[in-house]
């Protein structure tokens, strides 16, 4: 029965090959990015021609939506074959499909954007309108993310028939939220690229509803957010604790957390459209309230976090206040790279309040603020958790081990990530409250004294971004070795063990349809009203514009 | 369910000062009328230049003290693009666009508003320092979007 | 068919009377809990300051 422990070879090739996708989008991602901050700065032009929104758009997609989805689907897909026990070849070939699709809409998407048809950001606002190829392109990414979704449901509802009774396993449990999660929010963007998008690129109907788009796609923003985050958590919940030789805090607040993920995750898009003049005032402060209760779920996971910590060391004997701290395994890139991400969740989350909070927004609304702000939720917290796992997620799923030099480059890794990010989304976040709006090329704004006064900061960004970029490379060799030429052998996939003073987990976890029902009902509540108000009260629709 | 103590008094205190601050942002937005820009009111996108006011955008004197300020966006420019504001005005600023969605930030104000095709988006500021603004699009509207601006002056009024 | 999994197996807990030592958690979360209503008060004053 050990042979479980393992994730079964033909799953670990569907996994990697996820894996594979994501780094590659990583590299080309991050290089936009690179050329993006160094054109901020105003000492350095794009040759040939290039657009800087072109290389915006790469940037956005690459890494908002191609890194992350397939990173989690693959994570996923190998956590639950793990801890679900290994896919039937049918479940395993659906997963193949799901990536196909994903991956030859990926390559679409980018094609567009690549020759210039489709820069209109990762937020695609109409009436700026792409080449239908663009959207086609999307849609398949989607679609294939559906497939991969339900073949995780459809494991999921096997373990369940043979274990009755059972509480799922954790990691298993989790996934199966952020699926439910993913699915239930990307019907609105599908909504909108299905219904009015695609048809209005393709001439076949000539105006569209620029608000009811916008709405459609927030309602998928916000909750786009929250997915990428989940998984994140999966690795703090359930891998943490087994790395540092802990335990799990509680497993049934682990689970409680993420339903509640579920509710409030969804119902919460107009905190980004706070300034927007189609929407009544009272149903955005509605959707503000419902967005500081998905606050309460992260509160609970902080204290989860450091409760493991802390148990863990003084189980090794730690005393005083913080003692515990130096317990900890520093040297562990499998722990380091998370951790470091936890603590760039402070900020992140300081931030997220301000955005979300009503007459706060307008101080930061579309500054770029907001970029420095996703630049420590995503771009740190997540993406360096997702960096720590794929530290062990990469040699178990090849059958390779991590070596001690590699693991100090993980380090490195992570110092030079958190420097970068310090000096790039700090003075992001200075900049933005002086004023320097988002997804801007270099202006002086007609030599305006107050854009002059944000340039100090763009070459601050510039510097950040550029020792960002040396922290790409150093993850890709990272990624590399242990995909191709790491020594042969045996790495744990870990799986923490719950601790002896938590509770025994209730069955009503498992109880989706209800959990469901009470997203849904929340959804109902949040959008109804204010949806049908912009439909009927709606002014003339647009026209498509290619202004670039 | 079994929750730790600690974890109690956290999750009282956390939940606490998130309803304070919503009672304090919801306070100002309903009762001292700080409510982020909700104009609701549409015009054609395509008949601007023919529907007043943005016949004739600019500066208008509406009362004792009291200014509308009624801005076209377009891309990649806004018109007018060079204002003038006697100090101590309280200025109601409408705008619209012809086109796509554009952004209204005045850059160091709370003067940040997102207009939209279709809309008509309205903010109310008092202008009590004398000073130079900058307007910027905040909004991704097209490959001149980072060339559209517009000055305000606030100037002591003769 | 069933795999067994490591939360599934273990042994029914008791409930312990002695909850574990948490102080350090406590305070590190306060200390959280302080960063983030520092940080959202600066912004909400400097909103009043431009109002
Ligand atoms: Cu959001
Ligand atoms: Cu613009």
């Amino acid at each position: 029965m050990n042979e479980t422990m393992k994730v079964d070879r033909r799953d670990a090739k569907l996994a990697m090959a996820h894996i594979y996708v994501a780094f590659i989008a990583l590299a080309l991602g991050g290089f936009a990015g690179l050329l993006q901050v160094l054109v901020r700065s105003g000492k350095f032009t794009l040759p040939a021609n290039i657009s800087y929104y072109t290389i915006l758009t790469t940037h956005g997609v690459l890494l908002g939506l191609v890194l992350t989805t397939f990173f989690i689907i693959g994570f996923q897909f190998a956590a639950m074959s793990r801890t679900a026990g290994t896919f039937s070849n049918q479940v395993r070939t659906w997963g193949w499909v799901g990536f196909w699709m994903m991956t030859i809409g990926t390559a679409m998407t980018a094609f567009f954007i690549l020759i210039g048809e489709a820069s209109v950001l990762f937020t695609f606002y109409a009436p700026l309108q792409a080449h239908p190829g663009f959207y086609l392109g999307l849609t398949l990414v989607v679609v294939g993310s559906w497939i991969s979704g339900f073949t995780m449901f459809a494991h999921y509802a096997k373990w369940k028939k043979a274990n009755p009774g059972k509480t799922s396993p954790l990691l298993t449990f989790m996934s199966v939220a952020n699926m439910i999660l993913w699915l239930v929010c990307t019907l609105g963007v599908a909504a909108t690229v299905l219904i009015q998008l695609l048809p209005w690129s393709l001439g076949l109907i000539d105006r569209i509803n620029v608000l009811v788009s916008r709405t459609l796609f927030w309602y998928f923003g916000h909750p786009l957010v929250y997915f990428w985050l989940l998984p994140a958590y999966m690795v703090w919940y359930v891998v943490i604790p087994k790395i540092i030789g802990g335990k799990i805090f509680s497993d049934a607040l682990a689970r409680l957390s993420f339903i509640l993920f579920l509710f409030f995750s969804i119902p919460v898009g107009f905190h980004h459209q706070l300034l927007e003049p189609g929407i009544d005032p009272f149903w955005k402060y509605v959707q503000v309230i419902l967005t500081f209760m998905v606050v309460i779920p992260s509160l609970m996971t902080a204290f989860s976090m450091f409760a493991t910590f802390e148990m863990y060391g003084r189980s090794k004997g730690a005393t005083g206040l913080f003692g515990w701290l130096r317990k900890l395994p520093w040297g562990d890139a499998r722990f380091f790279a998370p951790f470091v991400g936890m603590l760039f969740f402070i900020p992140a989350g300081a931030g997220g309040l301000v955005n979300a909070s009503h007459q706060l927004n307008q101080v930061v609304h579309n500054t770029i603020w907001v970029t420095g702000h996703f630049h420590l939720t995503l771009a740190t917290t997540v993406v360096l958790t997702f960096f720590g796992a794929a530290y062990w997620l990469i040699p178990h799923l090849t059958g390779r081990v991590m070596t001690k030099t590699m693991n100090r480059l993980a380090i490195v890794q992570t110092v030079v990530w958190a420097i970068g990010m310090c000096f790039m989304s700090g003075s992001m976040h200075f900049a933005g409250l002086l004023g320097a709006p988002r997804r801007s090329a270099f202006s002086t704004y007609g030599n305006s004294p107050q854009a002059l006064e944000w340039i100090p900061y763009q070459i601050a960004q510039a510097i950040g971004g550029t020792i960002l970029f040396i922290g790409i490379i150093l993850v890709l060799v990272i990624v590399t070795n242990l995909a191709f030429f790491a020594p042969k052998g045996e790495t744990e996939f870990p799986v923490g063990e719950v601790a002896e003073t938590a509770e025994r987990t209730p069955l009503v976890f498992e109880n989706w349809k209800l959990w469901i029902g009470i997203t849904v009902a929340l959804i109902l509540i949040a959008y109804t009203i204010p949806f049908i108000d912009m439909i009927q009260n709606a002014p003339p629709g647009s026209k498509g514009y290619k202004l670039w | 369910m079994h929750i730790h103590k600690y974890e109690k008094i956290w999750l009282f205190f956390g939940i606490g000062s998130l309803f304070v601050f919503l009672t304090i942002i919801g306070v100002s937005a309903f009762a001292q009328g700080n409510q982020p820009p909700s104009c609701l009111t549409t015009i054609d996108p395509e008949k601007v230049d023919e529907t007043p006011p943005f016949n004739k955008p600019g500066l208008v004197k509406t009362g004792d003290n009291e200014y509308q300020l009624n801005i076209v966006a377009s891309a990649f420019a806004y018109t007018p693009n060079q204002i003038e504001i006697p100090k101590g005005a309280k200025v109601t600023i409408n705008v619209t666009t012809k086109d796509v969605i554009h952004g209204f930030e005045m850059a160091g104000t709370n003067v940040n508003m997102m207009v939209e095709p279709g809309y008509v988006n309205s903010f109310t500021k008092t202008f009590n320092k004398t000073g130079q603004y900058t307007i910027v699009c905040n909004e991704y509207c097209g490959a001149g979007h980072h060339m559209m601006t517009a000055k305000v002056k606030v100037v002591n009024k003769q | 068919m069933a795999i067994p999994q490591l939360q599934n197996t273990k042994p029914k807990v008791k409930m312990t009377k002695e909850s574990p030592s948490l102080k350090g958690t406590l305070a590190s979360v306060f200390l959280l809990g302080f960063f983030l209503m520092f940080t959202w008060i600066s912004i909400y004053f400097l909103f009043l300051d431009r109002l």
